[in-house]
């Protein structure tokens, strides 16, 4: 089987995606001849023509609005948001028009959308381009949010997001776009787009994180594997809607519960899970669920974002402390 | 306007110059030369009845809001023509993006009275017109349809469809990003689109010279690189020639056009507002000697293709229509609570299957 890198795997999965759909198209700045400033369109357009791998002007509002439109004549946009601190123009297409037409007009008109967006710290990058705003598209009830943390994951579930018939955000951590590199069978099967992934099985206390900090969440459970304890780590990787029943599985089994992301801790995600734990989950709890987050600061230029994001260690500790707890 | 600064000694590298549409003056008398349609009486006629059945449902809406029977409802009054001008240039096929003021464009296109009287009455059912099927649902934030438009536009481009895309609007518009980013677009990419910019001089309270310093909203299609004009807009026969023809040149492959509808808003923004607090009388007294229904009744009259007979015959058809409407309104028991997940999406995703049944368990209590 042929290996890719995540961002790799997204140029994959685009171009399955539009050489069996001719409806699907692409748009965004720079997606044509440059290929996307991270390459993830490269080649698509020289192979599907420039009427469907639209550059577009520099113009977020714009991309997110001509996908609205797109969509509600059957088309089925792909928009490129060129960063996450880019994103914030198209929120109001989002969450006032996209999410919404399905609703508003009782699927008279419907919005098959996906609004793609490379996003988190890591590569120390210029201001503006480390945000990690996932928890606000997951607020806007009708979206669907997903976020993949490996290559595979990355093919199959943007294959689900473009075939799916309601508007999709799909974050793409950028720090982990040429991390690794995953085995990825080009075959066109989709993932499902409501499931939690269990990446390693643990029976002490479940670790729940999605994206790029699922590389220190794995790493921080085989330090604490050394240490005896014994980890499960969940990828989430769909925000919205999420697996509560594969979180409240888990924790029914350890007990204790660690949540990992990089976005600033209020009103996190990570707020969300907890109080769903509190709610449905409470009885199997032996400790706090503790949640390690970006800090509620303004994501700090690069010499101090490795300072803002969860480290291994914190990740670590955090685990120790509720194993620790009774 | 102030004179921008020029250095004479340059060279002229561009040359712009806007024109305006307009027959049907005040005085109920056709000037300059008019399309040929303006010669076919029973048309005329028929756009009479669409801006008077407007005029009255709007009259019914307000009635039925300040008895408690209606939430906030933005009237037309003053700026049928822009509504009923456009639309009527359109082909079924077309598909209209409204803003809230466009209520005549609405009821022309097949959206019937009970559906917009549903809308404001706060049921989404409002929306799921039984007529035009691919027409928008109007749009409240402003200008956030104008992107739609280009979408909508560019979808019919890649099939090579030979239909339009109509985007409403009103002058407020033409401050906003959004207008000018899906214009932009359009420009660049040639689509079949055409901005109508019902210019009825006030944003809410605001008046037109403080939205913007340009001469004309018709100017801003220059800068992005397609055709604009200024019409009366209280002239439907003007309206309906402008639209006639920005469409013929979109569906050829012409590209986009904007056309700013020169009106007046003679009413408040909507019921919620009074517009006493910001504008004189005077101002709006003078403006009703502008209104587009009486110089086309007069035009009509004079033609002695329209007398009074005909006159309490339509105002009697209007009133029964309207009255129909909203007693069918009324009479529409509001969608049980756990619908508001029906239509959530395709098919509503299991993380959500308990609130609603939480919402079927309260209906059912």
């Amino acid at each position: 089987m042929p290996e890719a890198t995540l961002v790799e795997a997204v140029n994959l999965a685009l171009a399955r995606a539009m050489a069996d759909d001719p409806d699907v198209v692409l748009l965004g700045e720079d997606v044509g001849v440059n290929g996307g400033v991270f390459r993830a369109t490269v080649g698509l357009q020289s192979r599907f023509g420039s009427d469907r791998v639209i550059d577009t002007p520099l113009s977020e509002a714009l991309i997110g609005g001509l996908c609205v439109g797109m969509a509600a004549q059957g088309l089925k946009p792909v928009g490129e948001i060129q960063f996450m601190g880019f994103f914030y123009p198209c929120i109001d297409q989002l969450a006032n028009h996209a999410s919404r037409l399905r609703n508003r007009t009782l699927g008279r008109l419907t919005c098959p959308m996906v609004l793609r967006a490379p996003f988190g710290a890591g590569i120390r990058a210029p201001e503006h381009h480390s945000e990690s705003a996932e928890a606000m598209l997951a607020h806007i009830p009708g979206l669907r949010v997903v976020i993949p943390s490996s290559p595979d994951r990355a093919y199959g579930l943007l294959l689900a997001a473009i075939r799916d018939p309601d508007p999709v955000v799909f974050l793409e951590p950028t720090r982990i776009y040429r991390a690794v590199k995953a085995e990825v069978e080009d075959n066109g099967e989709a993932l499902p787009l409501d499931v939690a992934f269990v990446l390693r099985e643990g029976r002490d206390v479940t670790l729940i994180s999605w994206g790029a900090m699922l590389r220190e969440t794995l790493a921080a459970a085989e330090e604490l594997a050394a240490e005896g304890m014994s980890a499960e780590v969940i990828d989430l990787a769909t925000l919205k809607p999420y697996d509560e029943e594969a979180v409240l599985a888990s924790v029914a089994k350890t007990g204790r519960c660690v949540i990992v992301h990089e976005a600033a801790r209020t009103g996190g995600f990570g707020a969300e899970i907890a109080a769903c734990i509190a709610e449905r989950g409470l009885a199997s709890l032996l400790a706090p669920v503790l949640r390690v987050t970006g800090y509620d600061a303004v994501m700090p230029l690069p010499r101090l974002e490795q300072s803002y994001m969860p480290s291994v260690e914190r990740i670590a500790a955090a685990a120790r402390k509720v194993c620790a707890y009774n | 306007m102030n004179k921008p600064f020029m250095d004479e000694e340059l060279p002229v590298i561009a040359r712009f110059e806007l024109r305006r549409r307009a027959y049907l003056g005040p005085d109920g008398v056709l000037h300059g030369r008019p399309p040929a349609f303006a010669s076919n009486v029973d048309l005329l006629i028929s756009l009479l009845r669409a801006m008077a059945l407007t005029r009255a449902f709007d009259l019914k809406a307000v009635a039925l809001q300040r008895t408690g029977r209606l939430g906030t409802y933005p009237v037309s009054l003053g700026e049928e023509a822009v509504s009923v001008g456009a639309a009527s240039a359109m082909r079924e096929e077309d598909v209209l993006l409204p803003s809230y003021r466009n209520t005549g464009a609405q009821l022309w296109r097949g959206v019937k009275m009970e559906e917009i009287l549903l809308f404001w009455g706060g049921d989404e059912r409002g929306n799921a017109f039984s007529g035009p099927k691919q027409d928008f649902p109007l749009s409240i934030p402003v200008a956030s349809q104008t992107s739609h438009a280009a979408g909508v536009a560019y979808a019919f481009k890649l099939r090579k469809e030979p239909r339009v895309a109509v985007c409403m609007s009103g002058d407020g518009a033409t401050s906003k990003g959004d207008m000018w980013e899906a214009m932009n677009f359009a420009g660049v990419a040639k689509l079949p689109v055409v901005f109508i910019v019902g210019n009825n001089q006030w944003a809410i309270s605001v008046p037109r010279k403080l939205q913007t310093a340009s001469e004309t909203l018709a100017q801003k299609a220059i800068a992005a690189g397609f055709g604009g004009e200024q019409v009366d807009g209280n002239d439907v026969i003007a309206v309906r020639a402008a639209t006639e023809r920005a469409l013929a040149a979109a569906r050829a492959g012409e590209g986009p056009f904007l056309i700013e509808a020169l009106t007046y808003r003679l009413g408040d923004h909507t019921t919620a507002d009074d517009a006493a607090r910001y504008r004189s009388p005077e101002e709006v007294q003078a403006r009703w000697k502008e209104e587009p229904i009486a110089r086309l009744r007069a035009y009509l009259v004079g033609k002695k293709a329209w007398g009074k007979e005909d006159e309490e015959r339509l105002a009697s058809e209007c009133q029964a229509r309207v009255e129909a409407a909203a007693a069918s309104y009324l009479a529409t028991p509001p969608r049980a609570p756990s619908s508001m997940f029906d239509h959530l999406y395709a098919e509503l995703p299991h993380a959500y299957l308990g609130q609603r049944r939480e919402l079927e368990g309260a209906s059912d209590a």
